[in-house]
């Protein structure tokens, strides 16, 4: 057995599930982060394969570089906004956040 | 026959989907803070499978390193009692579930029909100097504008999460429960 294109791309199908099932389901500001997260690392994953597979020049892996980084600044951001509703809310609960429904 | 590299695959896929539901569905967050953390490198150790060292390295320090590191923080900082009760009722969490297992059973079907599975690898992997020279070369106004805008996240972060002076973040709630019990 040899590691093919499609087994990586089955566990990025996976983790993209796992992702989408939280962003769902989840109501929690910081589970909601961390399925965005695990959504952005699932792409990745299919950036590098389809990269390493199928067309193997450096521009596949730069592409990822700035994705990481665009990543983690959404993060600190979105973490931020996280600690300020708790501070302003005392809860987390995005259901509870509706201050700026129309 | 199962080799190392294959070992080494399925041992990291079980790391990575493992860590992402335990992410998810830890009882504990801090717990599911780990359980991310896992993740980030069992995806980082997939990409050194994929002959591609730089950006293994490079998703160990930004996500394994910045951005755990960060979840944790924000997780210790918002106190403990919140954390229960965070998920859609059952019949939501049911209907989710069928939905992502037909949209992931679709794309899976959908990959090996196209042939996916026969795909063997290139030859040669990019190196180092490639990703350098696209870096300093035909990218690096990307690089630049990529530079900015992390520092504007980290800045507009930091400007979010100041503490305001007590008494006019006072004010503030006075004045928006004042509306509140005007517009009732």
């Amino acid at each position: 057995m040899v590691v093919a294109l499609s087994d990586y791309l089955v566990v990025s199908a996976l983790l993209f599930g796992v992702g989408i099932y939280g962003l769902v389901t989840k109501r929690n500001a910081m589970r909601l982060v961390f399925a965005v997260e695990i959504l952005v690392n699932a792409a990745n994953i299919n950036f590098i394969a389809f990269n390493r597979f199928l067309w193997p020049t450096a521009l596949g892996q730069t592409a990822v570089l700035f994705s990481i980084a665009l990543a983690a600044a959404e993060a600190a951001v979105i973490l931020a906004i996280v600690v300020v509703a708790y501070r302003v809310h005392d809860d987390v609960d995005v259901s509870e956040l509706k201050n700026l429904k129309g | 026959m199962v080799d190392a590299t294959d070992a080494a695959f399925i041992a990291l896929t079980v790391v990575t989907i493992g860590g992402a539901i335990s992410a998810l569905e830890a009882k504990e967050i801090i717990y599911g803070a780990v359980g991310l953390a896992a993740s980030f490198f069992g995806v980082a150790s997939l990409f050194f499978l994929l002959d591609s060292p730089f950006v293994a390295a490079f998703q160990i320090t930004v996500y394994v390193g910045a951005v755990a590191v960060l979840v944790l923080f924000t997780v210790m900082l918002v106190r403990e009692g919140k954390w229960f009760g965070d998920s859609m009722g059952p019949a939501a969490s049911f209907a989710a579930l069928v939905t992502v297992v037909a949209l992931v059973f679709s794309l899976v079907t959908s990959f090996f029909a196209a042939g996916l599975s026969t795909t063997s690898e290139q030859a040669s992997a990019p190196s180092f100097v490639d990703i350098g020279q696209l870096l300093t070369g035909q990218y690096s106004p990307v690089l630049e504008i990529l530079a900015l805008v992390l520092a504007a996240s980290v800045l507009g972060a930091l400007t979010l999460a100041k503490v305001e002076p007590p008494s006019e973040a006072d004010a503030l709630v006075k004045a928006q429960t004042g509306d509140e019990r005007e517009g009732a």
